[in-house]
Protein backbone atom coordinates (compact mmCIF):
# COMPACT_ATOMS: atom_id res chain seq x y z
CA UNK A 1 0.00 0.00 0.00
CA UNK A 2 1.11 3.37 -0.51
CA UNK A 3 2.55 5.38 2.30
CA UNK A 4 0.08 8.17 1.22
CA UNK A 5 -3.07 6.07 1.41
CA UNK A 6 -1.71 4.67 5.15
CA UNK A 7 -4.43 5.87 7.85
CA UNK A 8 -3.75 5.59 11.60
CA UNK A 9 -6.55 4.36 13.48
CA UNK A 10 -7.88 5.78 16.71
CA UNK A 11 -5.16 3.69 19.11
CA UNK A 12 -2.53 4.49 16.85
CA UNK A 13 -3.13 8.06 15.89
CA UNK A 14 -2.83 8.91 20.71
CA UNK A 15 0.10 6.90 20.28
CA UNK A 16 1.86 8.96 17.79
CA UNK A 17 0.61 12.42 18.94
CA UNK A 18 2.05 11.05 22.34
CA UNK A 19 5.67 10.22 20.95
CA UNK A 20 7.32 13.36 20.38
CA UNK A 21 6.48 14.64 23.78
CA UNK A 22 7.76 11.11 25.43
CA UNK A 23 10.82 11.39 23.52
CA UNK A 24 11.53 15.05 24.77
CA UNK A 25 10.53 14.07 28.18
CA UNK A 26 12.71 10.32 28.00
CA UNK A 27 15.87 13.07 26.64
CA UNK A 28 15.30 15.29 29.40
CA UNK A 29 14.91 12.80 32.38
CA UNK A 30 18.12 10.94 30.93
CA UNK A 31 20.23 13.73 30.09
CA UNK A 32 19.07 14.88 33.84
CA UNK A 33 20.04 12.04 35.75
CA UNK A 34 23.44 11.76 33.60
CA UNK A 35 24.44 15.06 34.83
CA UNK A 36 23.49 14.76 38.65
CA UNK A 37 25.11 11.68 38.77
CA UNK A 38 28.77 13.75 37.70
CA UNK A 39 27.78 16.56 39.80
CA UNK A 40 24.85 16.36 42.17
CA UNK A 41 25.19 20.70 42.15
CA UNK A 42 24.17 20.53 38.32
CA UNK A 43 22.43 23.61 37.95
CA UNK A 44 21.62 23.18 33.75
CA UNK A 45 19.24 20.12 34.07
CA UNK A 46 17.58 19.99 37.47
CA UNK A 47 15.44 16.80 38.26
CA UNK A 48 12.01 16.96 37.87
CA UNK A 49 11.42 16.43 41.81
CA UNK A 50 13.83 20.04 42.28
CA UNK A 51 10.99 21.52 39.61
CA UNK A 52 8.39 20.63 41.40
CA UNK A 53 9.86 21.95 44.58
CA UNK A 54 10.77 25.20 42.82
CA UNK A 55 7.44 25.29 41.57
CA UNK A 56 5.26 24.60 44.66
CA UNK A 57 7.36 27.34 46.51
CA UNK A 58 6.59 29.41 43.85
CA UNK A 59 3.14 28.97 43.87
CA UNK A 60 2.39 28.53 47.89
CA UNK A 61 4.85 29.58 49.74
CA UNK A 62 4.90 33.78 50.19
CA UNK A 63 8.04 35.64 49.03
CA UNK A 64 9.87 36.93 52.55
CA UNK A 65 10.33 40.24 51.20
CA UNK A 66 7.16 40.75 49.71
CA UNK A 67 4.73 38.83 51.48
CA UNK A 68 3.00 38.25 47.62
CA UNK A 69 2.91 34.35 46.55
CA UNK A 70 5.31 35.25 43.41
CA UNK A 71 3.84 32.72 40.99
CA UNK A 72 -0.09 34.30 41.35
CA UNK A 73 1.18 37.83 41.78
CA UNK A 74 3.52 37.23 38.62
CA UNK A 75 0.86 35.27 36.18
CA UNK A 76 -1.92 38.43 37.81
CA UNK A 77 0.15 41.51 36.25
CA UNK A 78 1.15 39.49 32.66
CA UNK A 79 -2.65 38.34 32.56
CA UNK A 80 -4.09 41.89 33.35
CA UNK A 81 -1.24 43.54 30.81
CA UNK A 82 -1.95 41.26 28.20
CA UNK A 83 -5.81 40.91 28.61
CA UNK A 84 -6.16 45.33 28.75
CA UNK A 85 -4.03 45.17 25.28
CA UNK A 86 -5.99 42.46 24.18
CA UNK A 87 -9.04 44.38 24.60
CA UNK A 88 -8.13 47.55 23.01
CA UNK A 89 -6.87 45.50 20.05
CA UNK A 90 -10.15 44.23 19.87
CA UNK A 91 -12.24 46.83 19.93
CA UNK A 92 -9.96 49.10 17.73
CA UNK A 93 -9.26 46.17 15.41
CA UNK A 94 -13.26 46.06 14.60
CA UNK A 95 -13.94 49.53 14.49
CA UNK A 96 -11.03 50.40 11.90
CA UNK A 97 -11.16 47.05 10.50
CA UNK A 98 -14.52 47.09 9.20
CA UNK A 99 -14.95 50.81 8.57
CA UNK A 100 -11.84 50.07 6.02
CA UNK A 101 -13.73 47.07 4.31
CA UNK A 102 -17.14 48.50 4.04
CA UNK A 103 -16.41 52.04 3.16
CA UNK A 104 -14.05 52.55 -0.18
CA UNK A 105 -12.98 56.43 1.51
CA UNK A 106 -12.03 54.90 4.61
CA UNK A 107 -10.20 51.49 2.83
CA UNK A 108 -8.83 54.77 0.81
CA UNK A 109 -7.78 56.65 3.48
CA UNK A 110 -6.18 54.11 5.69
CA UNK A 111 -5.06 50.99 3.51
CA UNK A 112 -1.36 52.58 3.02
CA UNK A 113 -1.02 53.82 6.23
CA UNK A 114 -1.57 50.80 8.15
CA UNK A 115 0.23 48.92 5.23
CA UNK A 116 3.08 50.49 6.00
CA UNK A 117 2.81 50.39 9.65
CA UNK A 118 2.61 46.92 9.81
CA UNK A 119 5.57 46.69 8.32
CA UNK A 120 7.52 48.55 11.45
CA UNK A 121 9.00 46.08 13.63
CA UNK A 122 7.56 46.45 17.30
CA UNK A 123 10.29 45.57 19.10
CA UNK A 124 12.53 48.55 17.72
CA UNK A 125 9.97 51.10 18.60
CA UNK A 126 10.13 49.79 22.28
CA UNK A 127 12.89 52.31 23.45
CA UNK A 128 10.38 55.10 21.77
CA UNK A 129 7.57 53.88 24.22
CA UNK A 130 9.80 53.91 26.99
CA UNK A 131 11.07 57.39 26.27
CA UNK A 132 8.12 58.51 25.93
CA UNK A 133 5.83 56.35 28.37
CA UNK A 134 8.04 55.56 31.16
CA UNK A 135 8.39 52.39 32.31
CA UNK A 136 5.28 51.78 33.24
CA UNK A 137 2.14 49.72 32.35
CA UNK A 138 1.19 52.09 29.57
CA UNK A 139 4.44 51.33 27.52
CA UNK A 140 4.04 47.86 27.85
CA UNK A 141 0.36 47.42 27.07
CA UNK A 142 1.48 49.89 23.68
CA UNK A 143 4.08 47.84 22.54
CA UNK A 144 1.53 44.63 22.28
CA UNK A 145 -1.18 47.01 20.68
CA UNK A 146 1.14 48.25 18.19
CA UNK A 147 2.51 44.77 17.65
CA UNK A 148 -1.11 43.24 17.16
CA UNK A 149 -2.97 46.22 16.04
CA UNK A 150 -2.15 46.30 12.14
CA UNK A 151 -2.47 42.65 11.40
CA UNK A 152 -5.53 42.47 12.63
CA UNK A 153 -7.03 45.51 11.37
CA UNK A 154 -5.82 44.70 7.96
CA UNK A 155 -7.14 41.05 8.46
CA UNK A 156 -10.70 42.04 9.38
CA UNK A 157 -10.62 44.03 6.46
CA UNK A 158 -9.71 41.33 4.19
CA UNK A 159 -12.66 39.65 5.68
CA UNK A 160 -15.19 42.11 5.20
CA UNK A 161 -14.07 42.36 1.46
CA UNK A 162 -14.78 38.62 1.18
CA UNK A 163 -18.25 38.66 2.43
CA UNK A 164 -20.49 37.91 -0.94
CA UNK A 165 -21.27 41.13 -2.64
CA UNK A 166 -24.25 39.78 -2.99
CA UNK A 167 -25.24 39.67 0.46
CA UNK A 168 -24.74 43.73 0.81
CA UNK A 169 -27.01 44.00 -1.93
CA UNK A 170 -29.53 42.23 -0.64
CA UNK A 171 -28.89 43.92 2.68
CA UNK A 172 -29.70 47.37 0.48
CA UNK A 173 -33.18 45.60 -1.42
CA UNK A 174 -34.16 44.96 2.04
CA UNK A 175 -34.22 49.47 2.97
CA UNK A 176 -30.83 49.01 5.09
CA UNK A 177 -28.69 52.15 5.79
CA UNK A 178 -25.09 51.82 5.49
CA UNK A 179 -24.92 52.08 9.41
CA UNK A 180 -27.59 48.94 9.34
CA UNK A 181 -25.21 47.33 7.00
CA UNK A 182 -22.41 47.80 9.11
CA UNK A 183 -24.23 46.65 12.58
CA UNK A 184 -26.76 44.01 11.53
CA UNK A 185 -24.58 42.10 8.47
CA UNK A 186 -21.28 42.96 9.14
CA UNK A 187 -20.62 42.94 12.32
CA UNK A 188 -22.16 39.66 13.40
CA UNK A 189 -20.24 38.30 10.63
CA UNK A 190 -17.22 39.61 11.69
CA UNK A 191 -17.06 38.74 15.41
CA UNK A 192 -16.14 35.10 14.95
CA UNK A 193 -13.87 35.68 12.40
CA UNK A 194 -12.40 38.01 15.14
CA UNK A 195 -11.77 35.57 17.21
CA UNK A 196 -9.62 33.39 14.49
CA UNK A 197 -7.47 36.42 14.04
CA UNK A 198 -7.29 36.72 17.62
CA UNK A 199 -5.88 33.45 18.21
CA UNK A 200 -3.52 33.02 15.64
CA UNK A 201 -2.31 36.87 17.38
CA UNK A 202 -1.57 35.45 20.81
CA UNK A 203 1.63 33.78 20.08
CA UNK A 204 2.90 37.08 18.72
CA UNK A 205 0.90 39.06 22.13
CA UNK A 206 2.79 36.90 24.53
CA UNK A 207 6.37 37.35 22.74
CA UNK A 208 5.99 41.30 23.04
CA UNK A 209 4.73 40.49 26.95
CA UNK A 210 7.55 38.91 27.97
CA UNK A 211 10.09 40.96 25.72
CA UNK A 212 8.77 44.00 27.47
CA UNK A 213 8.58 42.49 31.00
CA UNK A 214 12.25 40.96 30.49
CA UNK A 215 14.01 44.77 29.95
CA UNK A 216 11.83 46.68 32.24
CA UNK A 217 9.49 45.81 34.84
CA UNK A 218 9.47 44.94 38.32
CA UNK A 219 6.30 41.61 37.83
CA UNK A 220 5.06 39.22 35.56
CA UNK A 221 5.97 35.99 33.97
CA UNK A 222 8.86 37.60 32.05
CA UNK A 223 10.32 39.35 34.40
CA UNK A 224 10.92 36.47 36.96
CA UNK A 225 12.41 34.05 34.25
CA UNK A 226 14.70 37.25 33.04
CA UNK A 227 15.19 37.43 36.53
CA UNK A 228 16.21 33.90 38.26
CA UNK A 229 18.49 33.69 35.02
CA UNK A 230 21.32 35.42 36.74
CA UNK A 231 21.55 32.72 39.29
CA UNK A 232 21.23 30.24 36.73
CA UNK A 233 17.98 28.82 37.87
CA UNK A 234 16.82 26.66 35.69
CA UNK A 235 14.71 24.74 38.23
CA UNK A 236 12.18 28.04 38.12
CA UNK A 237 12.45 28.91 34.61
CA UNK A 238 11.73 25.62 33.25
CA UNK A 239 8.47 25.37 35.08
CA UNK A 240 7.42 28.86 34.39
CA UNK A 241 7.89 28.50 30.85
CA UNK A 242 5.46 24.99 30.86
CA UNK A 243 3.24 27.57 33.10
CA UNK A 244 3.44 30.55 29.88
CA UNK A 245 2.87 27.56 27.45
CA UNK A 246 0.00 26.58 29.61
CA UNK A 247 -1.59 29.60 30.00
CA UNK A 248 -1.32 29.85 26.03
CA UNK A 249 -3.13 26.86 25.44
CA UNK A 250 -5.94 27.49 27.58
CA UNK A 251 -6.74 30.44 26.12
CA UNK A 252 -6.73 29.10 22.64
CA UNK A 253 -8.99 26.27 23.62
CA UNK A 254 -11.48 28.60 25.46
CA UNK A 255 -11.50 31.40 22.79
CA UNK A 256 -12.39 27.95 20.27
CA UNK A 257 -15.29 27.07 22.86
CA UNK A 258 -16.54 30.62 22.61
CA UNK A 259 -17.04 30.80 18.98
CA UNK A 260 -18.57 27.32 18.89
CA UNK A 261 -20.86 28.04 21.81
CA UNK A 262 -21.48 31.77 19.98
CA UNK A 263 -21.63 31.23 16.65
CA UNK A 264 -22.84 28.23 15.93
CA UNK A 265 -23.42 28.71 12.52
CA UNK A 266 -20.22 29.85 11.48
CA UNK A 267 -18.25 26.62 11.82
CA UNK A 268 -20.81 25.21 8.93
CA UNK A 269 -21.02 28.52 6.87
CA UNK A 270 -16.68 28.46 6.87
CA UNK A 271 -16.64 24.91 5.50
CA UNK A 272 -19.59 25.77 2.74
CA UNK B 1 -48.08 47.16 -9.92
CA UNK B 2 -45.10 49.20 -11.49
CA UNK B 3 -43.97 49.81 -15.15
CA UNK B 4 -40.50 49.83 -16.26
CA UNK B 5 -39.20 51.40 -18.90
CA UNK B 6 -36.14 51.42 -20.76
CA UNK B 7 -34.57 54.39 -23.18
CA UNK B 8 -31.44 53.81 -25.32
CA UNK B 9 -29.61 52.45 -22.91
CA UNK B 10 -26.45 51.82 -23.53
CA UNK B 11 -23.64 49.86 -21.10
CA UNK B 12 -20.01 50.13 -21.49
CA UNK B 13 -16.91 48.87 -20.11
CA UNK B 14 -13.92 50.92 -20.61
CA UNK B 15 -13.68 50.10 -24.45
CA UNK B 16 -15.88 47.43 -24.21
CA UNK B 17 -19.93 47.65 -25.13
CA UNK B 18 -21.77 45.39 -23.49
CA UNK B 19 -25.13 46.16 -24.53
CA UNK B 20 -26.46 49.00 -26.87
CA UNK B 21 -29.20 50.96 -27.80
CA UNK B 22 -31.86 48.73 -25.33
CA UNK B 23 -35.46 50.23 -25.71
CA UNK B 24 -38.87 48.57 -24.25
CA UNK B 25 -41.22 49.58 -21.54
CA UNK B 26 -41.98 46.18 -19.11
CA UNK B 27 -45.51 46.78 -18.56
CA UNK B 28 -47.20 46.20 -15.11
CA UNK B 29 -47.60 42.75 -13.39
CA UNK B 30 -45.40 41.66 -16.17
CA UNK B 31 -43.33 38.05 -15.91
CA UNK B 32 -40.58 39.31 -18.24
CA UNK B 33 -37.75 36.53 -18.58
CA UNK B 34 -34.42 38.06 -19.95
CA UNK B 35 -32.57 34.98 -21.96
CA UNK B 36 -29.45 34.77 -24.22
CA UNK B 37 -26.24 32.90 -24.03
CA UNK B 38 -23.51 33.61 -21.47
CA UNK B 39 -21.62 36.75 -21.86
CA UNK B 40 -24.44 38.80 -23.92
CA UNK B 41 -25.13 41.19 -20.74
CA UNK B 42 -28.32 39.77 -19.22
CA UNK B 43 -27.18 39.63 -15.51
CA UNK B 44 -25.48 42.88 -16.58
CA UNK B 45 -29.20 44.48 -17.25
CA UNK B 46 -30.53 43.03 -14.61
CA UNK B 47 -27.40 45.21 -12.41
CA UNK B 48 -28.79 48.03 -13.79
CA UNK B 49 -32.50 47.46 -13.12
CA UNK B 50 -31.11 46.95 -9.57
CA UNK B 51 -28.89 49.58 -9.20
CA UNK B 52 -25.81 48.16 -9.00
CA UNK B 53 -24.73 49.10 -12.35
CA UNK B 54 -25.02 52.83 -14.09
CA UNK B 55 -26.11 52.78 -17.72
CA UNK B 56 -22.91 54.52 -19.46
CA UNK B 57 -26.02 56.05 -21.87
CA UNK B 58 -30.27 56.11 -21.76
CA UNK B 59 -32.14 55.77 -18.86
CA UNK B 60 -34.32 53.41 -17.11
CA UNK B 61 -37.21 54.70 -14.98
CA UNK B 62 -39.94 53.35 -12.73
CA UNK B 63 -43.30 54.46 -12.64
CA UNK B 64 -42.05 57.41 -14.36
CA UNK B 65 -39.25 58.06 -12.01
CA UNK B 66 -35.25 57.58 -13.15
CA UNK B 67 -34.21 54.77 -11.19
CA UNK B 68 -32.09 55.51 -8.50
CA UNK B 69 -28.30 54.51 -9.00
CA UNK B 70 -27.97 52.47 -5.68
CA UNK B 71 -30.36 49.14 -4.59
CA UNK B 72 -33.21 50.08 -2.70
CA UNK B 73 -36.06 48.78 -0.72
CA UNK B 74 -38.21 49.24 -4.59
CA UNK B 75 -36.42 46.57 -6.06
CA UNK B 76 -36.14 42.75 -4.39
CA UNK B 77 -33.60 40.33 -5.42
CA UNK B 78 -32.73 36.76 -5.64
CA UNK B 79 -29.60 35.76 -7.16
CA UNK B 80 -28.13 32.09 -7.47
CA UNK B 81 -25.96 32.21 -4.91
CA UNK B 82 -25.26 34.32 -1.07
CA UNK B 83 -29.35 35.54 -1.57
CA UNK B 84 -29.93 34.74 2.65
CA UNK B 85 -27.72 35.62 5.70
CA UNK B 86 -25.81 32.79 6.91
CA UNK B 87 -25.48 34.36 10.66
CA UNK B 88 -29.36 35.15 10.94
CA UNK B 89 -32.19 31.89 11.41
CA UNK B 90 -35.14 31.39 8.73
CA UNK B 91 -37.13 33.66 11.02
CA UNK B 92 -34.38 36.11 11.30
CA UNK B 93 -33.86 35.96 7.50
CA UNK B 94 -37.47 37.02 7.00
CA UNK B 95 -37.67 39.20 9.77
CA UNK B 96 -34.65 41.72 9.29
CA UNK B 97 -36.80 43.67 6.16
CA UNK B 98 -39.53 44.72 8.37
CA UNK B 99 -36.56 45.00 11.22
CA UNK B 100 -34.33 47.41 8.85
CA UNK B 101 -37.56 49.56 8.23
CA UNK B 102 -38.79 50.34 11.73
CA UNK B 103 -35.72 50.90 13.26
CA UNK B 104 -33.51 53.14 11.87
CA UNK B 105 -30.91 52.90 15.00
CA UNK B 106 -30.66 49.49 15.84
CA UNK B 107 -32.02 47.46 12.87
CA UNK B 108 -33.94 45.63 15.39
CA UNK B 109 -36.97 44.90 16.81
CA UNK B 110 -38.25 43.93 20.74
CA UNK B 111 -40.98 42.62 22.54
CA UNK B 112 -44.86 43.64 21.05
CA UNK B 113 -43.41 44.89 17.61
CA UNK B 114 -40.93 41.96 17.27
CA UNK B 115 -43.80 39.39 17.81
CA UNK B 116 -45.74 41.09 14.78
CA UNK B 117 -43.23 41.30 12.35
CA UNK B 118 -42.70 37.34 13.43
CA UNK B 119 -46.08 36.26 13.14
CA UNK B 120 -46.03 37.66 9.73
CA UNK B 121 -43.07 36.12 9.02
CA UNK B 122 -44.05 32.85 10.58
CA UNK B 123 -46.88 33.19 8.27
CA UNK B 124 -45.53 33.80 4.69
CA UNK B 125 -42.36 31.23 5.80
CA UNK B 126 -45.58 29.02 6.23
CA UNK B 127 -46.84 29.98 2.76
CA UNK B 128 -43.64 29.54 0.87
CA UNK B 129 -43.10 25.94 2.29
CA UNK B 130 -41.17 26.34 4.69
CA UNK B 131 -43.33 26.20 8.02
CA UNK B 132 -40.78 24.48 10.98
CA UNK B 133 -37.89 25.66 9.66
CA UNK B 134 -38.07 28.50 11.42
CA UNK B 135 -35.00 28.23 13.77
CA UNK B 136 -32.48 26.49 11.46
CA UNK B 137 -29.87 28.78 10.19
CA UNK B 138 -29.61 28.85 6.05
CA UNK B 139 -26.91 26.24 5.97
CA UNK B 140 -28.71 23.25 7.01
CA UNK B 141 -31.19 24.59 4.44
CA UNK B 142 -30.81 22.76 0.93
CA UNK B 143 -30.40 24.66 -1.95
CA UNK B 144 -33.92 24.91 -3.08
CA UNK B 145 -34.91 25.98 0.58
CA UNK B 146 -32.20 28.37 0.60
CA UNK B 147 -34.24 30.13 -2.77
CA UNK B 148 -37.58 29.66 -0.85
CA UNK B 149 -36.53 31.09 1.59
CA UNK B 150 -34.60 34.17 0.30
CA UNK B 151 -37.76 34.56 -2.03
CA UNK B 152 -39.81 35.14 1.49
CA UNK B 153 -37.35 37.78 2.33
CA UNK B 154 -37.43 39.88 -0.53
CA UNK B 155 -40.93 39.39 -0.12
CA UNK B 156 -41.16 40.73 3.16
CA UNK B 157 -40.28 44.07 2.28
CA UNK B 158 -43.02 44.41 -0.38
CA UNK B 159 -40.96 45.04 -3.10
CA UNK B 160 -42.87 47.01 -6.54
CA UNK B 161 -40.50 45.29 -8.55
CA UNK B 162 -38.40 41.41 -8.16
CA UNK B 163 -35.34 40.92 -9.59
CA UNK B 164 -34.08 37.12 -10.29
CA UNK B 165 -30.92 36.66 -11.37
CA UNK B 166 -30.90 33.04 -12.40
CA UNK B 167 -32.71 31.78 -9.17
CA UNK B 168 -32.94 28.19 -9.92
CA UNK B 169 -30.04 27.46 -12.18
CA UNK B 170 -27.60 25.43 -9.63
CA UNK B 171 -31.04 23.41 -8.41
CA UNK B 172 -31.79 19.56 -9.61
CA UNK B 173 -34.57 19.04 -11.84
CA UNK B 174 -37.45 18.25 -9.39
CA UNK B 175 -36.85 21.37 -7.04
CA UNK B 176 -36.60 23.25 -9.83
CA UNK B 177 -40.14 22.41 -10.78
CA UNK B 178 -40.90 22.93 -7.65
CA UNK B 179 -39.77 26.51 -7.67
CA UNK B 180 -41.41 27.39 -10.82
CA UNK B 181 -44.68 26.30 -9.45
CA UNK B 182 -43.85 28.31 -6.58
CA UNK B 183 -43.07 31.10 -8.52
CA UNK B 184 -46.09 30.97 -10.42
CA UNK B 185 -48.19 31.11 -7.67
CA UNK B 186 -46.53 33.92 -6.06
CA UNK B 187 -46.96 35.81 -9.15
CA UNK B 188 -50.31 35.12 -9.58
CA UNK B 189 -50.91 36.27 -6.07
CA UNK B 190 -48.84 39.27 -5.15
CA UNK B 191 -48.76 42.17 -7.28
CA UNK B 192 -45.47 42.18 -8.29
CA UNK B 193 -43.42 42.90 -11.89
CA UNK B 194 -41.07 39.92 -12.16
CA UNK B 195 -37.86 40.58 -14.10
CA UNK B 196 -35.44 36.73 -14.55
CA UNK B 197 -32.84 36.14 -16.08
CA UNK B 198 -32.17 32.66 -17.06
CA UNK B 199 -29.97 30.55 -19.58
CA UNK B 200 -32.99 28.01 -19.43
CA UNK B 201 -35.62 28.68 -22.22
CA UNK B 202 -37.89 26.24 -21.07
CA UNK B 203 -37.96 27.62 -17.87
CA UNK B 204 -38.49 30.87 -19.60
CA UNK B 205 -41.63 29.98 -21.55
CA UNK B 206 -42.67 27.94 -18.23
CA UNK B 207 -43.09 31.01 -16.04
CA UNK B 208 -43.57 34.35 -18.30
CA UNK B 209 -45.30 36.63 -20.09
CA UNK B 210 -42.63 37.63 -22.02
CA UNK B 211 -39.44 36.27 -23.30
CA UNK B 212 -36.79 38.96 -24.20
CA UNK B 213 -33.67 37.14 -25.87
CA UNK B 214 -30.47 39.43 -25.88
CA UNK B 215 -27.57 38.63 -28.66
CA UNK B 216 -24.94 39.88 -30.42
CA UNK B 217 -25.26 40.60 -33.92
CA UNK B 218 -22.00 40.98 -34.90
CA UNK B 219 -19.41 38.18 -32.90
CA UNK B 220 -16.11 38.06 -35.66
CA UNK B 221 -13.60 38.76 -32.92
CA UNK B 222 -12.62 41.85 -34.35
CA UNK B 223 -15.62 43.39 -33.73
CA UNK B 224 -16.79 41.96 -30.21
CA UNK B 225 -15.71 45.00 -28.18
CA UNK B 226 -17.18 47.78 -30.61
CA UNK B 227 -20.58 46.27 -30.95
CA UNK B 228 -22.68 45.09 -27.76
CA UNK B 229 -25.76 42.58 -27.48
CA UNK B 230 -29.42 43.88 -28.49
CA UNK B 231 -32.70 42.82 -28.15
CA UNK B 232 -32.92 39.92 -30.97
CA UNK B 233 -36.24 38.40 -30.23
CA UNK B 234 -39.27 40.13 -28.01
CA UNK B 235 -41.85 37.15 -27.79
CA UNK B 236 -45.05 37.13 -25.95
CA UNK B 237 -46.00 34.14 -24.08
CA UNK B 238 -49.03 32.37 -26.33
CA UNK B 239 -51.71 31.98 -24.54
CA UNK B 240 -51.32 34.82 -22.37
CA UNK B 241 -51.22 34.38 -19.04
CA UNK B 242 -53.04 36.87 -16.89
CA UNK B 243 -52.23 37.39 -13.59
CA UNK B 244 -54.85 35.84 -10.96
CA UNK B 245 -56.71 34.37 -13.78
CA UNK B 246 -57.67 30.80 -15.05
CA UNK B 247 -56.24 30.22 -18.08
CA UNK B 248 -58.34 29.50 -20.76
CA UNK B 249 -56.99 25.98 -21.74
CA UNK B 250 -55.19 24.83 -18.55
CA UNK B 251 -52.54 22.26 -19.15
CA UNK B 252 -53.48 19.99 -17.09
CA UNK B 253 -56.04 20.14 -13.64
CA UNK B 254 -53.76 19.57 -10.99
CA UNK B 255 -51.60 22.08 -11.88
CA UNK B 256 -50.98 23.64 -8.56
CA UNK B 257 -49.99 27.11 -9.51
CA UNK B 258 -53.03 27.53 -11.29
CA UNK B 259 -55.89 29.73 -9.92
CA UNK B 260 -58.41 27.83 -8.00
CA UNK B 261 -57.25 24.60 -8.81
CA UNK B 262 -56.92 23.23 -5.15
CA UNK B 263 -59.74 24.77 -3.48
CA UNK B 264 -59.10 25.92 0.18
CA UNK B 265 -55.04 25.60 -0.41
CA UNK B 266 -53.95 28.41 1.39
CA UNK B 267 -52.44 31.31 -0.89
CA UNK B 268 -49.10 33.55 -0.15
CA UNK B 269 -49.65 34.91 2.90
CA UNK B 270 -47.83 38.49 1.96
CA UNK B 271 -47.20 40.42 5.54
CA UNK B 272 -49.50 43.37 5.38
CA UNK B 273 -48.33 47.03 5.55
CA UNK B 274 -45.21 46.62 7.82
CA UNK B 275 -45.11 47.75 11.13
Amino acid sequence: MRLVNVKPDRAVLLVLGALPFALMAGAYVIGSALRLSENPNDKLLPALTTMANSFGRMAFVADPRTGDYLLWSDTLASLERLLAALAIVTVAALLIGIAMGLLPIIGALLRPFVAVASMVPPLALLPILFIVMGLGEASKIALIVIGSLPFLIRDLAMRVAELPREQLIKAQTLGASSWQIALRIVLPQMLPRLIDSVRLSLGPAWLFLIASEAIASDSGLGYRIFLVRRYLAMDVIIPYVAWITLLAIVSDAALVLLQRRAFPWFAVARAS
Amino acid sequence: MSAIKVQNVWKEFDDQIVLENISFEIEPRAFLALVGPSGCGKTTFLRMLLGDEKPTRGVITLDGAPLQAEPDADRGVVFQRYSVFPHLTVLGNVALGPELEASPLLGRLFGARKREVEAAGRKLLESVGLGGAEDKYPTALSGGMQQRLALAQALMRRPKVLLLDEPFGALDPGIRSEMHDLMRCLWNETDLTVVMVTHDLSEAFRLATRVIAFERRRNRPEERERYGATIEKDIEVWPRRIPGAKPLNRSGRDDPADFGAEPGRPGIAMPEKTP
